[in-house]
């Protein structure tokens, strides 16, 4: 369990990083929560600082998009999916439970 | 269209490839490659590649199952050597022949070489067996390492060997390295990133030839120092020749495509003739020739379309992008930046080129041309993006004003 913070400090649209290893993604997709691997699958960069429309994340590098609610690559170039974590509220405040190695993986 | 040969195997042959089965071709699909391996990516070979950060098979740009999907024949470690008259007919350097309806020409670039004899211990960075061969060369201990050139290649290369513990030079023989790229205002505020990074920067300096050791018989030996033009001498063990790259056009000539520094193309990539198309480091497109990873990867839909359309149906001016990472640092730009237009810091501080990077927008007229940013990449997708938009508008009014113009003609 990883608290991540208030629910109010992540407002629709937004993301945030966890320094966690391997670090993690935490997005507000219109009102609704989640967390993925923060890594593009493709080439090192951070998908918390991608574009987000609605249920997907396009990486600030190359383009490539993911699926939050599944971590599955929508378009090229990336081709591996990225793994997702649960996210839940707990008295206001944003939790992640980490998936393990073999949790969270779409493939 | 029953055949279709793609000529080059690296990052837009193989875009070239599945966007001809994802519009629909279902004939003969054949993928030639000079060199013998499958479609790789380039820009990991002077980052994390040479830093040992990531290995070989991560830069695989398919897989089995897409193999088997695309369906097509691929013929690697062999070079094209002529196009016929009518461009249908691609001819191999070991005498093979492939008729085709449809050609798409993707053999890219290559490193450009200092003249010289060739002298052990210096290095070009384009391809994987070069890539290769430096990483060896440079996995012994510290080295003296002298890059010439101070573009993108030559600081990347710059960069990780600083990061592998070598001593490193990086000669530029023009007053700023990348200020054609980046105007020189930014170029200059980049250029510090070498400093910060523990590499020593030479600007202004030519480089008259490289001096070696051994055997000469056979012009070999090792290089032993890098001697400029003001005369001073740079003791060296690993050369990296980082001077640029020139387009892999030597096996088209005496065809009938026009070629002037890259194939000629129009602004959907048909060349002279309507069933051969240009795309990646060898097209110059609309008058623009890019090395840029995100040309050979946006080019190929257009390209395709317009070759099973069989004339240009379709016209491509995606808005330039590149980006480069150096001394823990990442670089973006996009947009097209004029002489003269003036630069604006809209986040951060260039002063502090670590700390937290900046985003730096051109502006000319009162309109943005082109966005920088050093460890910004939130930000400056945005405004690319806004970039991008305003570039369709204008696409748009100008398809507008052309109608019009037809119709004042027609009228």
């Amino acid at each position: 369990m990883i608290a991540v913070c208030r629910l109010e400090d992540l407002p629709a649209g937004e993301s945030v990083r966890l320094d966690t290893a391997p670090p993690v993604a935490v997005f507000n997709a219109d009102g609704e929560l989640f967390a993925i691997d923060d890594t593009c699958s493709h080439q090192d960069a951070s998908l918390s600082e991608g574009w987000l429309e609605g249920c997907v994340v396009e990486c600030p590098l190359h383009a490539a998009s993911f699926d939050l609610r599944t971590g599955r690559p929508t378009c090229l170039p990336a081709r591996r999916p990225v793994r997702t974590h649960q996210v839940y509220v707990e008295d206001g405040v944003i939790h992640v439970r980490l998936a393990t190695a073999e949790e969270g993986s779409a493939a | 269209m029953r055949a279709v040969t793609v000529v080059g195997a690296s990052l837009a042959g193989l875009y070239a490839a599945r966007e001809l089965r994802a519009q629909g071709f279902d004939g003969r699909l054949v993928v030639v490659g000079a060199e013998p391996h499958h479609p790789y990516d380039r820009p990991p070979l002077s980052k994390g590649f040479l830093t040992g950060d990531c290995a070989e098979p991560q830069l695989a740009l398919s897989d089995a199952e897409e193999a088997a999907e695309l369906d097509a024949e691929w013929i690697l470690g062999a070079r094209a050597h002529a196009l016929d008259a009518r461009g249908r007919t691609v001819v191999l350097d070991d005498g093979r022949t492939l008729a085709s309806d449809g050609v798409v020409i993707a053999t890219g670039a290559f490193a450009r070489h200092l003249p010289g004899p060739a002298l052990t211990g210096v290095h070009t960075l384009r391809t994987l067996d070069d890539a290769r061969a430096l990483r060896r060369a440079l996995v012994h201990g510290p080295r003296r390492v002298v890059v010439i050139g101070g573009g993108f290649i030559g600081a990347e290369t710059a960069s990780s060997c600083v990061a592998l513990g070598h001593d490193v030079t990086v000669v530029e023989a023009a007053q700023l390295p990348l200020a054609a790229q980046l105007g020189a205002e930014m170029a200059f505020v980049c250029a510090g990133l070498h400093a910060r990074g523990g590499a020593r920067l030479l600007t202004g300096a030519g480089v008259t030839a490289l001096r070696g050791a051994g055997p000469t018989t056979l012009g070999g030996g090792a290089v032993t120092a890098v001697e400029l033009s003001d005369g001073r001498l740079l003791p060296a063990d690993v050369v990296v020749v980082g001077i640029g790259a020139a387009p892999n056009t030597g096996w088209l000539t005496g065809s009938p495509l026009a070629l002037d520094d890259g194939v000629l193309c129009d602004d959907g990539c048909v060349t002279t003739l309507p069933q051969v198309v240009a795309v990646g480091d060898v097209a110059r497109v609309g008058g623009d020739r890019a090395e840029h990873w995100t040309s050979a990867t946006e080019q190929p839909r257009v390209a395709v379309r317009n070759l099973l359309a069989r004339h240009t149906v379709e016209t491509a001016r995606p808005l330039p992008y590149f980006w480069s990472d150096q001394y823990g640092s990442r670089l973006q730009f996009a947009g097209r930046r004029g002489e003269g237009d003036t630069v604006r810091i809209v986040e951060g501080s260039p002063d502090a080129l670590g700390g937290g990077g900046f985003l730096a927008v051109y502006e000319r007229a009162g309109r943005t041309t082109a966005v920088l940013a050093l460890d910004r990449a939130r930000p400056f997708t945005k405004v690319r993006r806004a970039l991008m938009a305003a570039a369709a508008t204008d696409r748009e009014a100008e398809r507008e004003g052309e109608y019009m113009e037809d119709a004042a003609r027609a009228s």
